[in-house]
């Protein structure tokens, strides 16, 4: 590991600190802008943010230690994250991340020796239409190559900094392939948000214009609009697309029915699942429609605050996202004065720091309040006591722009699209082994085999449909549908041909959860580890039986006692394939009996080391 | 409060009386039902983490210990199913970190031993990890051996809401999971724990123990040497339970 020699000056720490409240909740974000100036969090910064954010070095390490984007240690002047996804593995991933270490002479999660670069593997980047990925030093590169490595490498040695690399690294496309009702034409900044007041009465927004000085939560035709609204939302029939589908409505009605001075609106685009990324395009070019809806919900249950919490993948967004912000606010549709009514309504920006958790709503809150993404107790729900313990709505990204069509255009609208219990319509992140990988807006109820028609992955083995936490879909159910009534979904469709490996699949996914558990709780701690270690040893040629008994028995623990979402669904994939696709399992068994996994020779390596002998006697 | 005779709950066919707000953990222990557990301490906030409190209620999974207790409901606790999976729980902290009971001076004292007793454990079933974890000696009184820790949070917990010095803190995160210290250097020594802390003195395993006391209490003579765990908490829990609501 490359160590510094001196203590770096902490000027910029004092400057980061200076643009933040004494508030421990800026913890994150402060660490974030350390990360980035420093690529690391030096020990003589965590004294001075603990002073200033009033909070122990304790928590801020235990807050560093959480994120895999923060480091304790200096990670080098470049540092390039390849994202380690099975999409990104299918296009090569591996081979590539070899080749860059090659070309740079520096070992997989090592800092170089002159502290230039170091390369790591992250979850999924969010890019698998257009993988293999990987972010240096926070941005997004697509379509890596030899090529495109040889140029990194080439970049980097000769110091070359990072707005002088050609763009085309850095071009990410929407690939949007094919719009429904939701997406088929652009979004109007104002017109939701209008049409929500509008409902008080024809002239409502007029009338509140007038009325200089009117508190709005006392306004009849105010309220008569946010109520309306509301209705609208049941019409609607519109359940939350981040993949539990809890039915929208509710979860707004119950937030501004509680008695609170205050209540939140948060946006969730956290979109760690791996193979997800319609979050990544919405926020891009539906942006307006996302903040719309937000304000929408802002509106409708009285709050004042809300956040979009995003996960740091996405960074290269950042200026794109203030730029629309700021654009809201000139005019009007963000701000004190909304279109002129006295409503307040104004959206902050928080980043994740790299931890799939922080999806999980609660965690998401946590994370919001700057501390590790630690999943809450069971209750209350966030809803009732989120962010800050105040009644809290959050939704998904898609969600929120589902809501600001519905307001635009009304529940039944809405509700004339989809099935009977799945409204309206879904994007589906299209990847892995199909000729036109992207994202697909489909009515809800559309078959698995008419989209791999449409995107040309006709000759699929299987289709893993809401991510690794989601199901593993054969051949034999391509028949099945996507809707909350047969396949729930948060959108994910990764595809995998003929030609693969199904147990690389079921590898990737096992060393995720691993990677992701947050360790709050023993079942998911413990238990991904131990299923990865078997998986692994299954995988090196010495699976038996027993193995297969053990994963079997360690899943059902994991869906009976984990704490949360996570550790519950972290053995789906497992479970699928040893239902779907036992033979991939069993051609791998040596005996039928038991194997062990513990290697004598390889134990005894330690006491070699400590006794500096490695003669043949030494050995077994 | 005494618990509202027309409040209950069935736990496994019997009736269990509760006071509003009651979880199903403590309504369970008041009235003498033990349920297995490791990261609670009826006297700090529930955490549910440790997942042993496990229990079926109305046919889905709850932690007890932080499952508010509702009359009518059907809950199941002492399943064949359930301990069996508490018993992986169980084995699951057993081979996480490294601990030796024989050569332990908690042996004896430990919750995790003794619940492993309870539950009939034989062995710790599972590959052992042997991880490598920081031993920290520093400080003239406390000693605290992560080797034997099982990130239960109560020391984290109760210095934050009992000493109110924060002293304790999770970081790194899943597997990698340890207790840091509030200090510059990171150790005991200069952090602002005493001998006196409360967050010292509740560790159910021999995490943070203290120093100079080795073998004051000889083997045989100790809690579980001479009461079963079930017996001894459930003991405990009525105790606390009379001075507190009569």
């Amino acid at each position: 590991m490359w160590r510094e020699e001196a203590p770096p000056a902490l000027d910029a720490v004092h400057e980061i600190l200076g643009s933040h409240e004494r508030d421990p909740g800026e913890l994150l974000q402060v660490l974030i802008k350390v990360q980035h100036c420093y690529h690391y969090v030096p020990d003589g910064a965590v004294a001075l943010i603990a002073e200033h954010l009033r909070v122990t070095r304790a928590h801020v390490r235990g807050v560093t230690g959480f994120y895999s984007f923060l480091s304790d240690h200096y990670l080098g002047e470049y540092v390039v994250y390849c994202s380690d996804n099975i999409t990104d593995r299918m296009q090569g991933s591996t081979g590539l991340a070899t080749y860059l270490c090659n070309r740079l002479n520096v070992k997989l999660g090592d800092t170089r020796a002159d502290g230039r670069v170091s390369v790591h593997y992250t979850s999924c980047t969010g890019l698998c239409d257009q993988g293999p990925a990987a972010l240096v030093n926070g941005l997004a590169v697509t379509r890596l190559t030899r090529l495109r490595m040889d140029l990194i490498a080439e970049l980097i040695n000769k110091r070359a900094p990072l707005g002088t690399w050609p763009s085309e690294l850095f071009l990410v496309e929407d690939n949007f392939r094919r719009s429904d009702v939701m997406f088929r034409r652009s979004f109007e900044p104002g017109a939701a948000l209008q049409a929500a007041m509008r409902r008080g009465g024809d002239d409502t927004l007029r009338d509140i214009q007038h009325e200089e000085a009117v508190d709005p939560s006392s306004g009849h035709a105010w309220r008569r609009g946010a109520d309306e609204t509301l209705k609208e939302l049941y019409r609607s029939d519109l359940r939350g697309r981040g993949g539990a589908g809890f039915k929208a409505a509710i979860k707004w009605e119950t937030c501004r029915d509680i008695s609170a001075p205050e209540r939140y609106v948060v946006c969730n685009a956290d979109e760690g699942e791996p193979g997800t990324f319609k979050d990544r395009v919405l926020l891009t070019t539906y942006t307006d429609m996302v903040f719309e809806g937000m304000t929408v919900c802002g509106y409708v249950v009285g709050a004042t605050r809300g956040i979009l919490y995003i996960r740091q993948e996405y960074w290269y967004l950042k200026s794109h996202l203030e730029e629309v912000i700021a654009r809201r606010r000139d005019a009007n549709l963000l701000g004190r004065n909304i279109l002129g009514t006295g409503f307040a309504f104004d959206i902050d920006i928080h980043w994740g720091a790299g931890a799939y958790i922080a999806g999980m709503e609660t965690a998401l809150i946590e994370s919001i309040e700057g501390r590790r993404a630690k999943p809450r107790k069971r209750w209350p729900l966030p809803v009732v006591a989120g962010l800050n313990r105040r009644p809290t709505v959050v939704n998904n990204v898609e969600t929120f722009a589902a809501a600001a069509m519905i307001a635009l255009k009304g529940g039944a609208w809405f509700a004339g699209h989809g099935t009977a219990h799945s409204a309206g319509t879904k994007l589906f992140c299209v990847s892995g082994d199909c000729e036109r990988p992207g994202i697909y807006e489909y009515p809800f109820g559309v078959s698995v085999r008419e989209v791999l028609r449409d995107c040309g992955g006709l000759d699929a083995q299987a289709v893993q449909v809401s991510g690794p936490s989601g199901v593993t879909i054969t051949r034999i159910e391509f028949d099945r549908n996507l809707a909350f009534e047969d396949l729930s979904t948060v959108g994910t469709f990764m595809i995998f041909g003929p030609q693969r490996d199904l147990f690389d699949v079921v590898c990737n996914f096992t060393h995720f959860f691993r990677h992701e558990s947050c360790g709050l709780c023993t079942p998911c701690r413990v238990g991904t580890s131990l299923l990865a270690n078997l998986v692994d040893k299954v995988a090196a040629g010495k699976g038996s039986p027993m193995d297969i008994a053990e994963v079997e028995r360690i899943s059902q623990l994991l869906k009976t006692t984990a704490h949360c979402g996570l550790g519950q669904t972290a053995p789906n994939h497992l479970i699928d394939s040893l239902l779907k696709f036992r033979a991939e399992w069993d051609k791998r068994m040596v005996t039928t009996d038991f194997v062990p996994a513990f290697d004598l020779d390889a134990a005894l390596h330690e006491a070699r080391q400590l006794t500096g002998r490695d003669d043949a006697l030494a050995h077994l | 409060m005494s618990p509202d005779p027309r409040k209950t709950f069935r736990l496994d066919g019997r009736e269990i009386p509760f006071r509003e707000g009651q979880s199903v953990f403590d309504a369970a222990m008041a009235a003498g039902v033990y349920i297995p557990h490791l990261c609670h301490n009826p006297d700090f906030e529930p955490h549910s983490s440790c997942r042993l409190c496990t229990v079926i209620v109305n046919g889905r999974p709850f932690a007890s210990c932080t499952q508010p207790a509702v009359a009518g409901q059907d809950v199941k606790s002492d399943t064949p199913e359930l301990n069996e999976m508490r018993r992986s729980l169980t084995e699951m902290l057993l081979v996480e970190g490294n601990h030796y009971c024989p050569a332990c001076e908690k042996s004896g004292s430990c919750r995790l031993q003794a619940t492993a007793y309870a539950l009939g454990l034989q062995d710790t079933h599972f590959p052992q990890f042997f991880p490598h974890r920081d031993v920290d000696a520093s400080h003239p009184d406390i000693i605290l051996d992560r080797d034997r820790c099982i990130l239960c949070g109560l020391c984290v917990r109760i210095s934050r809401t009992v000493d109110r010095k924060n002293v304790f803190a999770m970081t790194g995160r899943g597997i990698a999971t340890t207790i840091v210290v509030d200090s510059p250097s990171g150790l005991l020594a200069d952090s602002r724990v005493s001998r006196d802390d409360e967050s010292v003195k509740h560790c159910p395993v021999g995490a943070l123990m203290m120093k100079g006391e080795a073998f004051k209490i000889p083997i045989g003579e100790r809690p579980y040497d001479k009461a079963l765990i079930s017996e001894d908490s459930v003991a405990q829990f009525q105790a606390r339970e009379a001075a507190a609501h009569g």
